[in-house]
């Protein structure tokens, strides 16, 4: 069987696709990239359509064995790649050998990384999705994060890895410790002051260690209500941010829960998210207004870019 | 009654109801939800209904807001005719106290009441299901006597195991992972209310309405090897809509 050996796991290596979709209603986590477009990025490189299964690298990569000529690409964060020693370029089509070692070398910029592997993963979907669900032990490879000694099975590569060159070089994305994000406001958006709202638009609020896949806790100054922070439970997206009953804010991602009982400000934009999924504890957000057209419009300009790469085959 | 939307983000519209949890206003978000899945909007990726609104999730590639917008005004003009689905009732078996219910005494302390009136009370009426979340496959159940209403545990405890039964003020529901919380755990029950390795891992859906059957140690253990090995099936009848409460 052709595959990955894992050699060393890293500090949080899951399988993760565009998440697992339909079932929300159910009380099924969606999942997914934490950061989606560079997922699509990682399997427009290789061939792949944009959805298929990758891997997600968190801080401390892993150091991982391929036992088969293959294609891959390594998008977001910048963890200093390396094969079999030498530094190889991120956002960039790799063709790499039978028993070469891909491990990573520290952080440079960002916080999550996507391997992509031409052909993707031989692994069965639960509920139409490859995405691993840690808290529900779901999905994935067996439902957890990699650890030593496991071996991923792969597919055949869809790109000839003897003749590969890559037709594309992206530039690896610097991710600044201070962002400005853009939000639509939230359905709770009133119960907040006006004084809170203010602050909410112009405070810097810092990443706390207490981030991870299922939110992100920030901390600033108090953002001020008119009322109670409880709700009648209701749905949450990915990017909602809740401001619980201590007025700091809690941006919800992708292993978040379907629904929460916390007052709702606003949501992340969709081309928004990938600057919180990169941000590390000690980063600091702003938040600015938009509107939903707007944000559309975005997201649209943003799927024809990706949709363009995808079509185009970024292979010879 | 007063229907709103919003956004939920750029890729969502809230259809928001009035702010009460009751059996009315359920009926209509069941009615709304009914309505817009016959409607096949393309564009529509999910919805989500909860106790007091849908939250549509959608492509804005295929629907634009403003388009979602006009096709949803369109159905609440067309609610008039509250149209319900056929609503499932759903028979989970539970056995009380012992090791799987260890409050079960508290609760019948706490309201003076036999062991048996608890178990009485909270198995004659089927509970409906306003909503799943929290966790896969958990219920929020309405329509708890409040005979057996009992407070939280002032101290959480850090795991309920997955399949326990609980009382947690006006509400019950069944915790379908080992989960950390604060309910009263009354009972257990063997049948998996979330299941990876299953084709369904949920098969509880929100409309449905739930009725515990209390079962006995030996029919448990006989559903519990039933159940590991895929061979339980949930009792499941259907109800009319004029027999709905």
């Amino acid at each position: 069987m052709t595959g990955i050996r894992v050699v060393d796991p890293g500090l949080l290596t899951t399988v993760q696709d565009l998440g697992r979709i339909g079932h929300q209603r159910e009380g099924m986590v969606v999942a997914g990239a934490m950061d989606p477009i560079s997922l699509q990025m990682a399997n427009i490189l290789v061939g792949n359509p944009r959805d298929t299964a990758s891997l997600e690298i968190t801080l401390l990569g892993p150091k991982l064995e391929f036992t088969i000529d293959t294609v891959i690409a390594i998008t977001g964060a910048d963890l200093q790649p390396r094969i079999d020693g030498q530094p190889v370029p991120t956002w960039c089509g790799l063709a790499v050998k039978k028993g070469s070692i891909l491990e990573f070398g520290g952080i440079k910029s960002g916080c999550r990384s996507y391997l992509a592997i031409s052909g993707g993963f031989e692994l069965a979907q639960v509920m139409g999705s490859s995405s691993t669900y840690l808290r529900g032990q779901l999905g994935g490879f067996q439902g957890r994060a990699l650890q030593k000694g496991d071996f991923l099975p792969i597919k055949s590569p869809i790109i000839d890895p003897i003749s590969f060159r890559p037709r594309w070089y992206f530039n690896q994305p610097v991710y600044s410790r201070e962002k400005e994000v853009r939000v639509i406001r939230g359905p709770e958006f009133e119960r907040f002051t006006p004084a809170g709202i203010t602050t909410f638009y112009s405070a810097k609020y810092e990443v706390t260690s207490l981030s991870d896949r299922m939110g992100y806790r920030l901390k600033g100054p108090k953002i001020e209500k008119q009322a109670g922070s409880d709700i009648i439970s209701d749905a949450i997206p990915f990017g909602g941010i809740q401001v619980p009953a201590d007025g700091m804010p809690i941006i919800l991602m992708a292993d978040r829960q379907t629904t929460g009982g916390y007052t709702r400000i606003g949501t992340v934009i969709s081309v928004d998210l990938p600057l919180i999924s990169q941000s590390k504890p000690g980063d600091l957000l702003r938040f600015c207004q938009v509107s939903v057209e707007e944000a559309q419009e975005l997201y649209l300009q943003m799927e024809k870019v990706l949709e363009s790469l995808s079509e185009d085959r970024l292979f010879s | 009654m007063e229907i709103s939307f919003e956004p939920l983000g750029d890729r969502g519209v809230r259809i928001g109801f009035p702010e009460i949890i009751s059996q009315e206003v359920n009926r209509e978000i069941r009615a709304f939800a009914y309505a817009l899945e016959k409607e096949e909007i393309i564009g529509i990726v999910e919805i989500v209904p909860t106790y007091v609104a849908i939250s549509v999730y959608y492509e804005p590639k295929d629907i634009c807001y403003r388009e979602l917008l006009s096709r949803l005004e369109m159905i609440k003009e067309k609610l008039q005719v509250v149209e319900l689905p056929t609503a499932r009732l759903i028979e989970i078996p539970v056995l009380y106290g012992g090791q799987g219910g260890p409050d079960l005494n508290y609760v019948a302390e706490a309201h003076e009441l036999t062991v048996e009136q608890v178990i009485d009370l909270h198995t004659s009426r089927p509970y409906l299901v306003y909503m799943l979340g929290f966790a896969p496959g958990f219920p929020y159940l309405g329509g708890l006597s409040e005979a057996i209403a009992t407070p939280r545990l002032t101290n959480p405890r850090p795991k309920i195991p997955g399949g326990s039964v609980g009382i947690g003020g006006m509400q019950t529901g069944i915790y379908p992972l080992d989960a950390p919380g604060g309910w009263q755990i009354i009972g257990h029950t063997p049948v998996k209310m979330y299941d990876p390795q299953r084709a369904e891992p949920v098969f509880l859906r929100a409309g449905d309405y739930l009725q515990f059957v209390a079962i006995q140690s030996e029919v448990y253990q006989q559903i519990r090897v039933r159940v590991e090995r895929g061979e339980y099936q949930v009792q499941i009848k259907t109800i009319k809509e004029d027999e709905q409460r």
